[in-house]
């Protein structure tokens, strides 16, 4: 019996040619179904990348956490009382949770900045030398960023967003310049490599500059943090660690840990996972239309079937009187549909993989727009996906009229001519 | 070598002499179009013995296609009993009755019925590929039928390459095939001029003498006469069996 594929192969090949020129119309849209839910798959999870890079262009499994007033009465304390968190509660909050790392900032929205003739007002973070391995502030090569020698003996370093090197020095190389900030000189000692970043709570990483924290207090003579961040190992860590956090801090300052204006959170592990099913639901629309294109594809596929069943309707019957059971009548109606269906699938495919390698070469750096857009990804569950719909698709369009070809009366399609 | 039909052709030889090859009994068929119903058979009793040659003839819508259909299982019988080889037919799904009509019955249609795509010699092999014969055994009796039915030399030709003539013994052939206990020939001539319709019934009368069993629908009364047994039918029913008589 294993013969038998072969042989229903050759009867297939020895009537596809009855409807050539539908058939090449049908694949042509099989191939355009299977061009489209590839493409609008790929592009879906090339901006699902590109969401994912820019999410952790801030830094991942991080949280901002910024002081408030209380809003909730508390050991018979009144509510609207400031929280103001200081320097020492850095170490303070390091000794209570020392799997977390943690840094402070401290914020000047308009720095005065000069090199030369040249003067800026900028965004300017004053911060640990931690602040770098939480927020993602990598150095380009050549340069670093604050360490803990830096912080410990308050230098006058600083490090600079890749645009706002940019921005204050041009083409010049900016590491070991010296540039004044508020009046006082300042080394630079690295540039921020450059990254996607989607997330702030400021200005974008890219045009601010960040200092010792320790030396930026001894300057303006600040103790007040504008904000503290914390990275945590796993995301799984994040819920328990702002709960410790919380507690930690409402004890110190006397506030309800509940009182949720007494210090805001932004979780991001939390936002992220909103992110993540708001990416899939993206990823699910896109799919499910390129399923219903291929869908009307497979559509056509089963019309031509049902035409040459309608046609063949009396080799069939002819077939039948000489003893063919269901399956060989049914078995090259069933192939013709899938080969149909796989041909166009297959070309489908290549066109795909075509279009993603050449729009892969358009150069993307410069417009925001193709940047925010990510590059269309091609990946094996987009492929496998597809090749399941198509394989569904292939089998139901040859399926029904080969059920039809399988209840041709053979006494009846004799009988007439 | 095993060949599917050898094992029938023992079975025929030393088989029971008594029980006949098609055994009906009180067969109707109504045919059912929306409100209209047609009685076409109206209570059949028929026995055909093996090796016998049977004329079945009547006027045009007397049931004679409708009566031959049913023997060969292509067509169900409204009412009555029906035995193929002693065995009942009714109750048969679709795929049993394509197993009887591939095993034990060999069709002749009037307009031929050969697949238009295939050659002389696929059109033969047709049937024995549904019956599950390997390539090369049935490549071997599909040339062997088409020498014997005289087409040695127009194995490979389409059937639009062919005359009727040609065509119909090609059909011959293929209902020789798998070796069928009877082969059933619906008003073989009917499409052919006389010189190559009196070719394909003395092909037919070869086989009857070869020991086949015949049944075959004519209007043409010098075939009917061959027959050594005729059965009339008029709306329905039979009114004359020289071979009851
Ligand atoms: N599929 C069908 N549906 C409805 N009526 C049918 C069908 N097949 C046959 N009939 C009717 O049954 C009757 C017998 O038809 P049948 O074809 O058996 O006659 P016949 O003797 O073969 O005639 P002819 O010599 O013209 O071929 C006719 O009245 C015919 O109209
Ligand atoms: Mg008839």
């Amino acid at each position: 019996m294993n013969r038998r594929p072969l042989v229903t192969w050759q009867l297939f090949v020895r009537t596809a040619s009855l409807q050539r020129k539908r058939a090449v119309l049908t694949i042509a849209a099989i191939t355009w179904g299977t061009v489209s839910i590839l493409l609008l798959l790929a592009f879906g999870q090339g901006l699902k990348e590109q969401l994912m890079r820019g999410r952790r262009g801030m830094g991942e499994n991080i949280a901002v956490i910024w002081p408030g007033n209380t809003s909730k009465v508390w050991q018979g304390l009144p509510t609207g009382r400031p929280v103001r968190l200081r320097m020492e509660d850095i170490d303070f909050l390091r000794a209570r949770m020392p799997d977390v790392e943690i840094a402070g900032e401290m914020t000047d929205w308009s720095a005065l900045v000069t090199w030369g003739t040249k003067t800026l007002n900028e965004p300017l973070v004053a911060s640990n030398w931690q602040f770098g391995e939480i927020r993602n502030h990598f150095a380009q090569p050549g340069g670093r960023f604050l360490d803990a020698l830096d912080e410990a003996q308050k230098r006058r370093v600083v490090f600079l967003g890749d645009h706002l090197a940019r921005e204050i020095f041009g083409k010049v190389q900016p590491v070991g310049k010296r540039i004044t900030i508020n009046s006082l000189p300042y080394t630079v000692i690295g540039v921020m490599e450059h990254k996607m970043q989607m997330g702030s709570y400021g200005p974008p990483d890219e045009n601010h500059a960040v200092v010792p924290i320790t030396t930026f207090a001894a300057q303006m003579s600040r103790q007040y943090l504008n904000d503290l961040v914390i990275k945590v190992r796993r995301p799984g860590l994040m819920a328990g660690a702002l709960e410790r956090l919380r507690h930690v801090l409402a004890a110190k300052y006397r506030f309800d840990p509940a009182d949720e204006q007494a210090i805001s959170v932004w979780d991001t592990v939390k936002s992220s996972q909103t992110m993540d099913n708001l990416t899939l639901g993206i990823q699910l629309f896109l799919g499910l239309m390129g399923a219903l294109t291929l869908f009307i594809g497979g559509i056509g596929v089963a019309n031509i079937m049902y035409a040459v069943v309608k046609e063949r309707t009396r080799e069939i019957g002819v077939q039948m009187a000489l003893g063919a059971k269901r399956g060989w009548i049914t078995g090259p109606i069933v192939m013709q549909g899938l080969v149909y269906t796989l041909v166009g699938g297959a070309t489908g495919m290549i066109i795909s993989v075509v279009l993603v390698l050449l729009i892969g070469l358009i150069p993307t750096s410069g417009n925001q727009a193709l940047e925010f857009l990510g590059k269309p990804q091609l990946s094996w569950p987009i492929s496998v996906a597809t090749a399941v719909i198509l394989g569904m698709i292939g089998t139901a369009a040859g399926y029904f009229p080969a059920r039809r070809a399988a209840e041709v009366d053979p006494a009846e399609s004799l009988r007439y001519e | 070598m095993n060949w599917p039909w050898s094992s029938k052709k023992e079975e025929r030889r030393t088989g029971e002499e008594r029980v006949p090859i098609i055994r009906m009994r009180g067969i109707r068929k109504v045919y059912e179009k929306g409100t209209v119903t047609v009685e076409a058979l109206r209570g059949i009793d028929l026995d055909v013995d093996k090796g016998q040659f049977v004329a079945v003839v009547g006027p045009s819508g007397s049931g004679k296609s409708s009566l031959l259909n049913l023997i060969g299982c292509l067509d169900t019988p409204t009412e009555g009993r029906y035995e193929l080889n002693g065995e009942p037919v009714g109750g048969l799904d679709r795929d049993g009755l394509a197993e009887i009509r591939n095993r034990r019955i060999g069709f002749v249609f009037q307009n031929f019925n050969l697949l238009p795509q295939l050659s002389a010699l696929e059109n033969v092999e047709m049937p024995m590929l549904f019956g599950g014969v390997s390539a090369r055994q049935r490549r071997q009796r599909a040339q062997e039928l088409l020498e014997k039915v005289g087409l040695g030399d127009r194995m490979t030709h389409k059937p639009a390459e062919l005359s009727g003539g040609q065509m119909q013994r090609v059909a011959v052939a293929r209902a020789l095939a798998m070796d069928p206990d009877v082969i059933l020939a619906d008003e073989p001539t009917g499409n052919l001029d006389t010189s190559s319709g009196s070719d394909v019934l003395s092909l037919l009368g070869q086989l009857w003498e070869q020991g086949s069993t015949l049944v075959v629908v004519t209007h043409d009364m010098s075939m009917a006469e061959r027959a050594p047994r005729i059965v009339e039918i008029r709306d329905g029913l039979i009114v004359h069996d020289t071979g009851r008589a």
